[in-house]
């Protein structure tokens, strides 16, 4: 019989869906666990007591696995199904090195670029966020997603990207991309979002404006108090 | 017929040691090409554009970049010892504690050494913490035995291993402990058992080589630096 599958997440974090997607994809069935982040609860901290962060893996009586990227490659490694990272070692190589930049490069200069008042700083994080974003659809060229003609561990990754293209540009008010930049990009975030697996474990796009609308004001505190210190 | 293997990199660097350490491992004959100090090849700039760092692995000259990626590549393409180990939740305990040490050590290390600014004490203590963490991991991940990787090492001792020289080097410039026997027994024992491998033993920097790079290393920097317009 197979052993339990339950992932520790959070609504809405783009950490948390390339977990689920994962396993989607591999026919997994898993207990989803939802954690109010500012109120963590004791499974959470017991099992991730080094970064207190989700999704967290548990699978069976294993110890937890932890760090989303990392989740996706035990997933792919413990369970049966279609492969999620590529099969070849060098492509293989290319997919860990880009998703290695997304976590790196991409993660922080959007969320800056999204969240700060002054606009001087602002600009500077916008500037990072677009380079990064050319090189990013770079790698689109030619193909329907990042993985090929199906999504794949390094769609996974990106879908922060997803997230900040469509959502968090509604919640915002603010779109980091103009009408005619980065096609390759703007195309891969709907297809991304409207692809059948992923579609079943991403809330509905009105929910996700409405969660992230409603923490609007506490993200912009953080996000400024964090740059005072920089 | 195989296809000749070249790093790029810098002999005192943790990150490029670690990939020589994990060549060698698995018997992979490689050419070795050492950067100019404080100035970037046309060759590491054009394999590695994104970065512009060190190590860049060229296998049949396609580039790969990134240590833990390129840790993880030879592991995948040639034969012979595995590094990572085979049970998947293991290699995930490797991966998530390589990452782990990749982050609070690095920075930190550099800081001790005086390559970037910051408080020295601070960044000891920031490293002494991250240690006593690995040291409990050395305990679950051997099970105990010699290594992170059980009976011979493999991938977070190639990775954790890589930062022993700079220990050294950092101790003796900051005159701050960083690898303590008294409070990191297991890691301490470990250390030397690693620097005694034959895979290890001719690569591993000597900290006093180090500490003598470091002050190269920032007399260059500052030569360019005051080349800039």
């Amino acid at each position: 019989m197979a052993e339990p599958v339950k992932l520790i997440g959070t609504f809405g974090s783009p950490f948390v869906h390339r977990a689920e997607v994962a396993l989607r994809l591999k026919g997994v069935p898993y207990e989803l666990i939802l954690e109010d982040l500012t109120n963590k609860s004791e499974l959470l901290l017991r099992h991730n007591p080094i970064h207190k962060s989700v999704p967290v893996l548990l699978h069976g009586d294993r110890p937890a696995i932890c760090e989303s990227l990392l989740i996706v490659e035990y997933i792919d490694e413990a369970f049966d199904g279609p492969p999620l990272l590529p099969i070849d070692p060098y492509d293989r190589a290319m997919a860990r090195f880009w998703a290695q930049f997304i976590e790196q490069k991409c993660a922080k200069p959007f969320w800056m670029a999204l969240w700060l008042n002054d606009g001087d700083k602002r600009e500077v994080f916008v500037k990072e966020a677009k380079e990064n974003m050319a090189l990013l659809e770079s790698r689109l060229h030619g193909k329907r997603f990042f993985a090929g003609d199906t999504v794949g561990y390094l769609d996974f990754a990106a879908c922060g990207l997803a997230l900040v293209l469509g959502v968090l540009a509604e919640v915002t008010g603010l779109s980091l991309v103009g009408e005619d930049e980065f096609p390759l990009l703007r195309r891969w975030a709907d297809d991304y979002t409207s692809e059948e697996t992923v579609k079943a474990c991403l809330p509905p796009r009105e929910q996700l404006v409405a969660h992230f609308s409603g923490k609007k004001d506490r993200i912009k505190l953080a996000v400024n108090a964090m740059a005072c210190q920089m | 017929m195989s296809e000749p293997v070249v790093v790029v990199g810098g002999w005192a660097s943790p990150f490029v040691t670690r990939v020589c350490i994990a060549l060698k491992l698995k018997g992979v004959e490689y050419e070795f090409l050492q950067e100019a100090v404080g100035r970037k090849s046309e060759l590491l700039l054009r394999s590695n554009p994104v970065h512009k760092k060190m190590p860049v692995l060229l296998h049949g000259g396609r580039p790969v970049c990134e240590s833990l990626v390129i840790l993880q590549y030879v592991d995948e393409v040639f034969p012979g010892s595995s590094i990572l180990p085979a049970d998947p939740y293991h290699r995930a305990v490797h991966r998530f504690w390589a990452e782990y040490a990749d982050a609070k050590l690095h920075t930190a290390l550099r800081t001790m050494r005086g390559m970037v600014g910051g408080d020295k004490a601070d960044a000891a203590e920031q490293v002494s913490a991250a240690l006593r963490q690995l040291e409990d991991a050395l305990a679950e991940c051997s099970g105990g035995k010699p290594y992170f990787g059980g009976d011979d090492f493999g991938f977070l001792d190639i990775v954790v291993g890589s930062y022993i020289g700079w220990f050294g080097a950092a101790e003796k410039i900051a005159g701050l402990r960083v690898l303590d026997e008294a409070s990191t027994p297991r890691l301490a024992a470990w250390a030397a058992r690693f620097c005694a491998h034959e895979a290890v033993r001719d690569l591993m920097p000597d900290a006093d080589r180090l500490v003598e790079f470091g002050e190269v290393l920032r007399a260059a920097l500052a030569a360019n630096a005051s080349c800039r317009p």
